[in-house]
């Protein structure tokens, strides 16, 4: 075996272990506290329900002007995923497992995700600042992914892709460079495209390099050791194996000393950043939410990281979520730190009819 | 006797759900399970170690393993 392959296989081994899926949670856990150090809004060193959010506003896809910023995290994590899966010769572009359902189930994600503010990352890392309010989101969370694994046991399945041509697999890599050029080069056209809030939340930033480069190292790792919150909380409960949730814990874990260490750590209900305290809607907004997750397979940063390994499917699952969140802003679904949006309940509500039906009718007969 | 699972183009959790659950019926045996991605690769062999089969990996063509469990 050449030095180079050897290499590869320890860092194979590694991220396969349980102290891999351990770094790769407690890693994000660190840089997402400093990011939040470095700029980003309270409790939001990685959300990628908002930062897709933030980005459909910066295209002027919703005209909410406080969320409005070409995150480059989201870019980060999808081309650190790319270089990992072909750095490991595991890129391999496939589609064709229910690409148009799962379009909708990342629409009624992203809708349930901004109801709560957040999305299974940043729900974590919200307990992790001591923001409470994410104790019913995450106890929705929980419950959407056990409602999933019944669906799953009873046969729910959105069926098997297959090979494709690689330039279906590397769609979303290349609108993640071409998000960056903009980012860097900000045209500033007549429209105001790409908008870029000045004030709340889309204001916040940290460092474009910083962010960026951080992004790149968490989408590798994450490639390598498959970190996933949903399938950590769904292989609990289906398989009794807590393996990928070992890399959730010690993402709060870590979220939690590193807050400790910069003075970020405010417990409390009241008061948190980018937050709401509905406790019913926070719980049934992450319910709709982790459904969603499960049925498509994995939480939203598992998703950008299959995105960038080839997967076109799990890439039309994230425009879904893109589309959700101009949805969301533009039919006031969306909460902000003053409560729920007028349709959000509504919403919620609609989304887990849809949710039921998909859950009920794709199912492999036994 | 050798049974076989193909769980290629399956999208999480089924290979390990599909795997695990034809392991339990199994109880000992041998059982390949052709798979067509790293992911479903770590996922299954991770899973069988759990419930205390071996784990031999034959790599194939085109990306495919063939994941050989096996118990006495």
């Amino acid at each position: 075996m050449s030095q180079k392959n050897e290499v590869l296989e320890l860092f194979n081994k590694f991220f396969s272990s349980r102290v891999g899926i351990i770094f790769t949670g407690a890693f994000i856990g660190v840089v997402a506290a400093i990011l939040q150090h470095e700029g980003n809004p309270g409790n939001m060193g990685f959300c990628m329900a908002c930062f897709e959010r933030d980005i459909a506003g910066a295209l002027g896809l919703h005209r909410t002007e406080v969320v409005q910023y070409l995150r480059p995290e989201i870019p980060g994590i999808i081309l650190g995923a790319f270089i990992a899966s072909v750095v490991f010769k595991e890129f391999s572009a496939r589609t064709g497992s229910a690409p148009v359902v799962r379009f909708v189930l990342g629409f009624f994600a992203m809708i349930g995700a901004l109801v709560f503010l957040g999305c299974p990352w940043r729900a974590f890392l919200r307990l992790a600042g001591g923001d409470w309010n994410a104790i019913l989101g995450l106890a929705g969370l929980a419950s959407g992914v056990y409602i999933g694994t019944i669906f799953i046991k009873n046969g729910f399945n959105l069926g098997r892709n297959r090979k494709t041509y690689p330039l279906a697999g590397l769609i979303l890599p290349a609108i993640a460079i071409l998000l960056m050029v903009l980012l860097i080069w900000d045209p500033s056209l007549e429209s105001g495209v790409p908008f870029q809030s000045i004030k709340g939340p889309g204001s916040q930033h940290a460092p474009i390099a910083l962010a960026f480069g951080v992004a790149l190292a968490v989408g590798f790792f994450a490639q390598r050791s498959r970190f996933c919150t949903v399938a950590g909380i769904r292989d609990t409960i289906l398989i009794r194996d807590i393996h990928l949730l070992l890399g959730a814990i010690a993402l709060v874990v870590a979220a939690f000393l590193t807050n400790l260490i910069l003075g970020q750590f405010e417990p409390g209900f009241e008061g948190q950043p980018v937050a709401h305290h509905d406790h019913l809607w926070n719980y049934l907004g992450m319910l709709l939410a982790g459904l969603a997750f499960v049925l498509a397979g994995g939480c939203p940063g598992r998703q950008l990281v299959l995105s960038g390994e080839g997967d076109a499917d799990a890439s039309i699952f994230v425009l879904g979520m893109v589309a959700g969140a101009a949805f969301s802003h533009n039919f006031t679904i969306a909460s902000s730190p003053s409560g729920v949006g007028d349709w959000g309940p509504g919403a919620v509500i609609f989304g887990l009819v849809v949710c039921f039906i998909i859950g009920f009718t794709m199912r492999e007969k036994a | 006797m050798v049974e076989r699972l193909d769980v290629r183009g399956l999208s999480c959790p089924q290979p390990i759900f599909k795997t695990q659950k034809k392991l339990w019926e199994m109880k000992r045996g041998v059982l390949e399970v052709l798979v067509d991605d790293g992911t479903a690769k770590q996922n299954v062999t991770r899973t069988a170690e759990r419930e205390g089969w071996k784990v031999e990996i034959k790599e194939l063509e085109h990306g495919e393993f063939l994941l050989i469990l096996s118990k006495d």
